[in-house]
């Protein structure tokens, strides 16, 4: 149905084009020749794209208007609306088409109108991030006080299914998921952070233009693969070889743990942290390592001793962006880390994350209104205040200090 | 053991953590002496290549174990490129590649156990541009003395940045502000910032890379007269674009012209007496 | 030694410049550990998948004589499709295994028999040659079909034939027909092709990526007529038209900070706002590809405005001096220089929606698609969401198919990638 719609204007359209095009043609031949003034303001061309645009626009205002209200504009009446729409476009673009007639100019307006349509959709994506997300928690928060989520100790959903449960104190206590998020977010910094950070000096400082050349991309394709690869990878070979590993040391550890989840995450991260470490260490001027070797100082004196003091807010910004991708990245843990709300400060235990809430929370039957579903919406806004607080930060940080640098 | 060997440091006479204001202990004085009349440098057909093209075409000159030697000539013909090479700056530029001999007291600096590192304690450079590092005024200074492990106490540390901002002459200007910032100076004073922190490593050489282009005529003056003061302790040497300077710092003046030493002798006969047709025109504004 | 030393050449200063050569070996080694160990792992990955991976490209196939008995199919005669329907497949397949070992009688012995072929694989290949020709019933044909994924394992080796008995899921007894027909040739192996023109299944051995790789394609191709214009058009209004002023500067951040959301709250809007405001379809390719489309077009918006910025101002003034209005000049030059940059970045971001899962899951495209989709509106699966389904089964021949589906995905990401790299030095300042 809507693909016949849109074909039918499409169609429409077109036609527009060529009417006002060849009109255009036979009018703008009639019209005097000389001087600048009397000469057509625009080429036939743009008489075209005008008619049809504003065909367009007519056909497309209608089928808008019978697609929000299907009740009351339906069948004839539609029908009737959008020939006279379509025709009244081709009419006006009779009456107008001519050699005085600034079609360009009209025709660019349309262009710029649809461009700034275009930015509107991504202001229009974070309304609509925003106002689901706060909508939906606002609900949640009606059945759940907000002060038992944000220190309740126990997170146990399920039973809340249950009506005489339903907001029960304890039930949605999102203490152990939060605990669980920074546990893992700790870890893949634990792994990224010293590895990126190495990668970025040994690139920039000391390995030679080839190497660079080749490493660099290889490095760039941790970043390339897709997260459930990341995850397979860490249920399938990280965590059994953690735990064979600790069994060896005679403890046991499950193949779903923080410290599996945690470190292949840190692996995915490596690849952020290396090129924002490394674009601020080669946007500290060369002058100044020009300056410390002349003292006489070695490539390591004068990295921890000059750059890395100089490049330590570039860097800071890019580590706090590095964790904010680890709070915000799913199926590495929904698939390594477990799903029990475990309160604990054991990285070889399984614990579950705010992502791997929502996602559980929300895959499988469920009615929408439940205590359940909306609290996966709850979690998406921490989720999305968290990381957005983050990157905030980290892009003022950056900014001024690629200001300090040029 | 440890011990022994500060001991020995101090038998120079370089060091005495807690002296009475005024009377500055010379670091360098002793030293210069004994082969006052010697050469600091002997080059022996140096050329550079920047890849597969050569900026030196084999140069060979002494310099003198004190006093400033200028080295002046039209842009482009190598003045930086030879001024690396004894330090050996040249090694931070990858396609870079020196041969011919360069002989610093006797000994080839670009020989198999000549760490760079080490040259680069003997023979600080000033750069065209000032670049302090974005630390504290003091921490500049105290910098490479803290690497090259110079001061055994604070209050020797101390010192040696006293003694070293009070030779470049900054002393006064700063002794209030040393946490502040050293890129909040002024270019002046940031210029005979890096100045000091060239001289508190403890130099033989000061390799200055026109230190005065970025400066304003009295700050200029200042800089100028600091080198007159340095060149008794220190062999100096100097890229300038300004005749004037050259002929106002330096007792010798070598002229380029690219990438060939032309002519290369007292600062008076080349200004006064110039023998080769090329300096003679560079020198009184025909060229350059 | 000359008659007088610097302080840098004391015995002192000698023995520290050793410590500090130390100091930047070790460093140095730091460095060169970091990049070794991100190689390492990266390659433990590759060999990881490419390992468990690359057996599920072949699979077990045995050869059987199966008599369509008219007797046990269409006892009637009439060989019309509601009792072709309605008939027994399932005894015919194991007829014709009994038939292969006469000398098995017991009944327990019978029933691990007709373990060793993939039943609903074998029992669909019958009924459907059936359904496309009635006239075959009564006739005996020779057909090769799947053997059952235990079997397919114990071939690859992957069961542990010293195991006890009781630990395996193949019996002693199976192991010695299983080696017979292998001797005999009967079961042999071959080219998987249900696993590239299969749709998802329970059975392993009848598993394939077909369905998901369609949907993908269908959310892809959504993805991309949507957030392509939309993200070219945002980024040409932001860098050449938008003036200078509060709005502009707030729809900047609000890129910026879009480029940094998590993945699954774009999943979370899709739920919100596509299922249950406009209540499009549950698990369709379209909303999957709304969403997508969404997440990238801050990686399209931005890519397009550093490929355009890239291209000289000059052109700009250049053109205007010829009479182009300024719309003109911009899209006449300025965007057709850019295209090399604007092509890498949507490739890129498509790349990236490709790889995606967490935001499909939220929109309910996780769900059992035993059907390749056949419109935008239909439910579908997706590549890596059929990745993540596959990888809950702890079977070997569950992750075998999983790791093999992730080379597939990876392959195909490394095309697109290697494509956009071609493209942008290919077309690059031809001018
Ligand atoms: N890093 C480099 N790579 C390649 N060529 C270089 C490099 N540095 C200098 N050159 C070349 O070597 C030659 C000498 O350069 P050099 O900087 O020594 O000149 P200069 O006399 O100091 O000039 P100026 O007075 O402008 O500072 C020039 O032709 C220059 O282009
Ligand atoms: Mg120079």
């Amino acid at each position: 149905m809507i693909l016949e719609i849109f074909l039918l204007i499409a169609v429409s359209s077109l036609g527009a084009f060529f009417f006002g095009k060849h009109l255009a043609q036979s009018r703008l031949a009639l019209a005097p020749v000389g001087g600048l003034s009397d000469r057509a303001h625009s080429l036939p061309g743009y008489h075209g794209y005008f008619a049809a645009w504003l065909v367009g626009l007519a056909g497309f205002a209608v089928a808008a208007l019978g697609l929000a209200y299907p009740k009351l504009f339906n069948g004839g009446l539609l029908l009737a609306l959008f020939v006279a729409a379509v025709g009244g476009g081709f009419a006006f673009s009779y009456r107008q088409i001519g050699a005085g007639f600034r079609a360009r100019i009209q025709v660019e307006r349309f262009v710029k109108g649809a461009l700034l349509l275009c930015s509107g959709v991504a202001v229009l994506t974070t309304f609509g991030i925003v106002f689901s997300l706060v909508f939906e928690s606002l609900r949640f928060f009606e059945q759940v006080p907000l002060l038992d989520f944000l220190t309740g100790l126990q997170w146990s959903p399920q039973t809340a299914l249950r009506e005489d449960q339903a907001g029960q104190s304890g039930a949605f206590g999102a203490v152990p998921i939060f605990t669980g998020t920074f546990m893992i977010t700790a870890v893949a910094m634990f792994v990224a952070a010293p590895i990126g950070l190495l990668i970025a000096i040994y690139l920039s400082e000391y390995a030679t233009k080839r190497t660079r050349a080749i490493v660099k991309p290889f490095v760039e394709i941790l970043a390339g693969v897709p997260t459930v690869v990341y995850g397979f990878f860490a249920l399938l070979t990280v965590g059994p070889a953690i735990r064979g590993f600790a069994e060896g040391f005679g403890f046991s550890v499950p193949t779903q743990s923080a410290i599996a989840a945690g470190s292949v995450m840190g692996v995915m991260i490596i690849p952020f942290i290396s090129s924002l470490s490394d674009d601020v260490i080669n946007a500290v001027p060369q002058t100044l390592r020009d300056g410390s070797y002349a003292l006489g100082a070695t490539k390591s004196e004068t990295m921890t001793n000059v750059i890395f003091p100089a490049a330590l807010p570039g860097i800071i910004g890019a580590l706090l962006l590095g964790v904010s991708r680890a709070i915000g990245e799913t199926m590495i843990v929904v698939m390594a880390a477990g799903r029990a709300a475990n309160l604990t400060g054991n990285p070889f235990e399984a614990v579950t994350t705010v992502t791997v809430q929502i996602v559980s929370l929300l895959t499988g039957d469920q009615e929408f209104d439940s205590a359940k579903t909306l609290a996966a919406f709850a979690l998406g806004l921490v989720l999305f205040v968290l990381t957005l607080v983050l990157n905030v930060i980290a892009l003022l940080i950056v900014r001024k200090y690629r200001e300090r640098y040029e | 053991m440890v011990m022994a060997e500060t001991n020995v440091v101090r038998a120079d006479g370089i060091f005495q953590p807690v002296l009475p204001k005024g009377d500055v202990v010379d670091m360098a004085k002793k030293r210069r002496e004994p082969d006052a009349e010697k050469a600091k440098f002997a080059c022996r057909d140096v050329r550079v290549f920047y890849g597969a093209s050569e900026a030196l075409h084999g140069i060979d000159m002494e310099i003198a174990n004190s006093g400033v030697t200028a080295l002046i000539g039209p842009s482009g013909c190598g003045k930086s490129t030879f001024l690396r090479v004894f330090n050996r700056m040249n090694d931070t530029i990858p396609n870079a590649r020196v041969t011919g001999d360069i002989l610093m007291d006797g000994e080839d600096i670009y020989g198999k156990k000549v760490d760079p590192v080490l040259l680069r304690a003997r023979v600080g450079m000033v750069f065209q541009k000032p670049n302090p590092f974005p630390k504290s005024i003091y921490d500049n200074v105290a910098y490479g003395p803290r690497i090259h492990g110079l001061a055994v106490s604070n209050s020797e540390l101390d010192y040696i940045v006293e003694k070293s901002l009070k030779r470049a002459g900054l002393w006064d200007e700063v002794k209030d502000r040393l946490k502040e910032s050293g890129t909040g100076l002024s270019g002046g004073q940031q210029q005979r910032l890096v100045i000091a922190r060239a001289i508190a490593v403890s130099p033989e050489v000061i390799l200055m890379d026109e230190p005065a282009s970025a400066l304003d005529p009295i700050a200029t003056a200042k800089l100028e007269e600091l080198i007159d003061e340095l060149k008794e302790k220190y062999c100096i040497l100097i890229v300038t674009h300004s005749m004037a300077q050259a002929a106002r710092v330096s007792q010798r003046t070598a002229f380029f012209h690219l990438g060939d030493l032309v002519e290369y002798d007292d600062t008076q006969s080349i200004f006064t007496n110039p023998k080769d047709q090329r300096t003679q025109d560079y020198i009184t504004g025909r060229t350059g | 030694m000359s008659a007088f030393e610097s302080i840098h050449q004391s015995d002192r200063a000698v023995k520290r410049m050793t410590r500090r050569r130390g100091q930047e070996l070790r460093f140095r080694l730091f460095g060169l550990g970091a990049v070794i160990a991100a190689m390492v792992v990266l390659a433990w990955l590759t060999i990881s998948l490419v390992g468990t991976g690359y057996t599920a490209f072949y699979q077990h196939h045995m050869t059987l004589e199966v008599f369509l008995d008219e007797a046990v199919l269409d006892p009637t005669g009439e060989r019309n499709a509601e009792n072709l329907r309605k008939a027994n497949f399932r005894k015919i397949i194991q007829e014709a295994i009994y038939a292969r070992f006469p000398e098995v009688s017991e009944r327990r012995q019978k029933s691990a028999l007709f373990k060793i072929v993939s039943a609903s694989g074998a029992t669909n290949q019958v009924r459907q040659m059936a359904y496309a020709n009635p006239a075959l019933v009564g006739r005996t044909l020779t057909l090769s079909v799947p053997t059952s994924d235990d079997v397919d394992q114990l071939l690859k080796g992957y069961i542990d034939r010293d195991a006890p008995e009781k630990r395996r899921k193949i019996s002693n007894q199976q192991i010695v027909w299983v080696d017979a027909l292998k001797a005999t040739g009967e079961i042999k192996s071959q080219f998987n092709w249900t696993f590239f023109t299969g749709v998802d299944s329970r059975d392993p051995e009848l598993a394939g990526i077909a369905g998901a790789v369609v949907g993908s394609l269908m959310a892809l191709a959504v993805a991309f007529v949507v957030s392509v214009p939309a993200g070219v058009g945002a980024a040409v209004y932001l860098e050449e038209f938008a003036p200078q002023n509060r709005f502009t500067d707030f729809i900047e951040i609000n890129i910026n900070n879009l480029a940094a959301v998590p993945s699954i709250v774009f999943g979370l809007l899709g739920l919100a706002v596509f299922l249950n405001f406009f209540g499009m379809p549950r698990s369709a390719p379209l909303v999957g590809g709304l969403v997508l489309a969404l997440m990238t077009l801050p990686t399209v918006i931005i890519a397009t405005r550093a490929a355009l910025r890239s291209v000289s101002p000059s052109i700009i003034d250049g053109a205007l001096s010829l009479g182009a209005s300024h719309t003109q000049a911009v899209f006449h030059h300025k965007v057709p220089l850019a295209a090399p940059g604007i092509l890498t970045g949507s490739i890129i971001g498509m790349a990236q929606a490709l790889g995606e899962t967490a935001p499909l899951l939220m929109i309910g495209m996780v769900a059992f698609v035993t059907e390749i989709p056949s419109g935008l509106t239909e439910p579908a699966s997706a590549l890596p969401v059929q990745i993540f389904l596959w990888s809950d089964s702890a079977e070997r021949a569950w992750a075998e198919r999983t790791s093999a589906a992730i080379i597939v995905l990876l392959m195909v990401l490394v095309t697109m990638n290697a494509l956009a790299i071609f493209l942008r030095t290919r077309l690059e300042r031809r001018w």
